[in-house]
């Protein structure tokens, strides 16, 4: 038996964990052992007691008075805001600039190769400094605000816009606007398999336009018109009313989507030029032109090599939104910093750190696999 | 793991992390089957030895601090990264200020040399976690004495080197008519994160029905950039932080402080727990301080108050025959001179750095001594 290399492998396999679980086990417990002694307080209470201090951006109620634990949502939710905007915003800027460095338009080339080569090449953090003190920061000052249309206002405290009051009676345009998008899926299932069947085609983008707009429209004149706009006003200070996106919001996403985007442009050329040619010459061959050619048969293809880095990117994104400390833009990691300081709780704050940054990242992870999966190659 | 270990939770992890990933990458390899014995073996030896590494790491910092300073050969302070009059790198690239002038008063009280110490620049978030850490050994920077600090973090201070209190500042040029912080409502104010300055700011809105949008800032350059460049309509720090401030703005007689005081914000440098020795000797050092003010011994005097007849000052300075007050703290005997040759006393200090000498031009207001109706109460060495 002591002879048979296969069980003398496992046995020595057990040992191996055994003695790293023992030595994690050791380092946990001497850590607590000497936080014990050195007097400082351990253990996650301290999430229940009183901020004391406020928070500027917020998606959700607080004041000074909410709790610690209140707080760090906050600032998860604000680096959710962020990371998300920052994705939808890349893949957009992403896509035209991949697509644009494959032009037959040479202006087009060069601009999309210049920009991928400049945002490629600069740290994320210059990208935001840039942003923050290179443009918003050099906006006029409240007083002499840019005026945009729509009564919308530029300055250097960002960017003040109108905002929609809801009045009671407006669940009825919510409720048009779901049931037209309910529609709208509907139709486009319908149209596409009575296309498979008889070849017939049917206009259904203008349907669907008709339906998602129209339906809360007509919601809205029901409801007797329960909405009214706050525009922002000039204040002692600041503009008041209306909405306020901060400019440290802004440097942050607009530095994000624009320096996430560049990678992402590569990939997405990467993924159409690793469509063989001859998918280009086949659909040229059947007759289609050549931009339903490009929807039809290169970009399905492409996606497949285009989905598994673009998650990569999407995961970078969201793990360098904790730049946004160098700003003063309140996410989990700024926020956590703060909470970290009052309480001197290092060793639990860095562990919800871990605990959020890795929860986004797996679920980002999982949709992609998801959609990867759905996008995959079909034996049929 | 009997005796008291330091807790340095950034080595430990570095540590920890290399040794997990060493294994990790040995067991992902391959290996050819033939040679998986010798491979499990090779990868126990690793983990021993990794182990045993961990073991006499984790037990090497176990003396007190004023044995590890002593060994060390200087002293390791924790200061501001850059708050003029209070600690600052000048045009030479030496430290000064009067946070900085205190860590030389305890090293010239350990060691007789007021040089043997290094700085550690920290920003208001590190700042407790480089103590706690014991990456310095005392931490000297404009940091307020609060209960919270005191019990919770686990530190002790040692005194108070500077009574403070929290003020607003604003551009008068851009904000014309604004003489009080009651004004403020609806302003954007910038602010340093992680400091009790931030809690004062909420509970005085608060308090007084007030809006207000904080910009908060994890580095004190950060928000001096951004309320000089706008972004906000007022700044808020301590008040002698203010007047240091308004001397790095662009322009800054356009800033004015406004007259209210919202907190109390005893500055002053504190120590880990658990060290009582250590705690002593800081402490000491303070009251030294102000003793030497009070009974006028000062930088340039100091060899000459030696040969006093005054029973107080033998016995301050040490002359007195028999004497154990510097062996009972773990000294020598002439610490106090020491500590007068290297800095002055803490008038000489406080001039030098934030007073009538200075840039700031601070007057001593309630951190003159008790004798001239101040704070400022030495404890009597004797």
């Amino acid at each position: 038996m002591i002879y048979d290399p296969r069980v003398r492998g496992i046995v020595f396999q057990i040992i191996l964990v055994a003695l790293l679980a023992a030595g994690i086990w050791w380092i946990v417990d001497n850590t607590i052992e000497n936080l014990r002694r050195s007097n400082i307080t351990t253990g996650f209470a301290f999430l229940r007691g009183r901020a004391g201090f406020d928070i500027s951006d917020r998606l959700i109620e607080y004041s000074s008075d909410s709790s610690y634990g209140r707080a760090l949502i906050v600032g998860v939710l604000n680096t959710a805001a962020v990371a998300a905007a920052g994705i939808v915003t890349a893949t957009i800027l992403g896509f035209l600039v991949g697509v644009g460095r494959l032009s037959n338009n040479w202006l087009i080339r060069k601009l999309a190769t210049a920009y991928v080569e400049l945002f490629r090449n600069i740290p994320p953090l210059l990208v935001i400094l840039f942003w923050y003190q290179g443009v918003l920061a050099l906006l006029p000052s409240v007083r002499d605000s840019v005026s945009l249309p729509l009564g919308s206002y530029l300055n250097n405290r960002g960017f003040y816009l109108p905002r929609f009051v809801w009045e009671p009676g407006s669940w009825l345009i919510f409720a048009g606007f779901v049931v037209g998008l309910a529609l709208s899926w509907y139709l486009a299932r319908r149209a596409r398999m009575r296309q498979m069947a008889t070849g017939q085609q049917f206009p259904v983008l203008l349907t669907s336009i008709a339906l998602v707009v129209g339906l809360p429209l007509l919601g809205f004149l029901a409801a007797g018109m329960p909405v009214s706009v706050d525009f922002p006003q000039k204040g002692t200070f600041n503009l008041t009313g209306g909405m306020n996106v901060k400019p440290e919001f802004l440097s942050l996403y607009l530095a994000l989507s624009f320096y996430t985007a560049a990678f992402i442009a590569e990939i997405v050329r990467a993924g159409i030029m690793g469509v063989p040619r001859g998918q280009t010459e086949a659909y040229s061959a059947l007759g289609l032109r050549s931009n339903l050619g490009l929807r039809l048969v290169v970009i399905p293809q492409a996606m497949r090599i285009i989905i598994p880095p673009l998650t990569s990117q999407y995961l970078n994104l969201t793990k360098n939104s904790s730049l946004a400390v160098a700003i003063g833009y309140p996410d989990l990691y700024a926020i956590g910093g703060t909470i970290l300081n009052q309480t001197g709780q290092a060793i639990e704050v860095v562990v919800i750190f871990m605990v959020v940054y890795l929860s986004i990242s797996i679920l980002t992870s999982l949709l992609m696999n998801w959609f990867n999966t759905k996008m995959a190659l079909k034996e049929r | 793991m009997g005796e008291r270990l330091r807790v340095d939770l950034d080595a430990m992890f570095r540590k920890w992390a290399g040794t997990v990933s060493r294994v990790r990458k040995k067991k992902s390899g391959y290996v050819p089957n033939n040679r998986k014995g010798f491979w499990v073996m090779k990868q126990l030896a690793l983990g021993i030895l990794s182990a045993a590494a961990l073991g006499v790491f984790a037990t090497a910092a176990s003396a007190g601090t004023l044995e590890d300073v002593k060994a060390k050969g200087f002293l390791q302070c924790g200061v501001n990264t850059g708050l003029a009059g209070f600690s600052a790198p000048n045009d030479k690239g030496d430290w000064t200020g009067l946070d900085v002038d205190f860590c030389r008063a305890v090293a010239a009280a350990v060691f007789g040399d007021g040089t043997k110490v290094k700085f550690t620049g920290l920003s208001a978030k590190d700042r407790f976690t480089a103590l706690q850490s014991g990456e310095v050994d005392i931490l000297s920077r404009n940091t307020t004495w609060t209960v919270n600090r005191d019990t919770a973090l686990g530190l002790n201070f040692a005194g108070v080197t500077y009574y403070d209190g929290q003020g607003f500042m604003i551009n008068a040029k851009k904000l014309p008519g604004v003489n009080s912080a009651l004004q403020l409502s609806g302003a954007a104010v910038c602010v340093q994160a992680g400091t009790t300055t931030e809690l004062n700011l909420a509970d005085y809105f608060k308090a007084n029905k007030m809006e207000y949008n904080p910009v908060v800032f994890e580095k004190f350059e950060e928000a001096n950039a951004a309320y000089d460049a706008g972004r906000c309509d007022a700044y808020t720090t301590d008040q002698s932080g203010l007047y240091a401030v308004r001397l790095q703005m662009s322009a800054p007689d356009d800033h004015v402080v406004l007259p209210e005081i919202i907190s109390k914000e005893p500055l002053g440098p504190s120590v880990r727990q658990g060290d009582d020795k250590w705690f002593d000797i800081v402490k000491w050092t303070y009251y030294a301080l102000l003793n030497t003010e009070e009974a006028g011994v000062t930088q340039a005097n100091v060899d000459e108050m030696k040969n006093s007849d005054n029973p107080d000052i033998k016995r301050l300075l040490g002359t007195e025959a028999e004497t154990k007050i510097g062996t009972d703290l773990g000294l020598s005997n002439d610490w106090v001179v020491n500590i007068v040759k290297a800095t002055g006393n803490y008038g000489e200090i406080f001039e030098r750095n934030v007073g009538t000498g200075s840039p700031l031009k601070i007057s001593r207001g309630i951190n003159a001594l008790w004798t001239k109706g101040g704070l400022q109460y030495g404890m009597p060495i004797r």
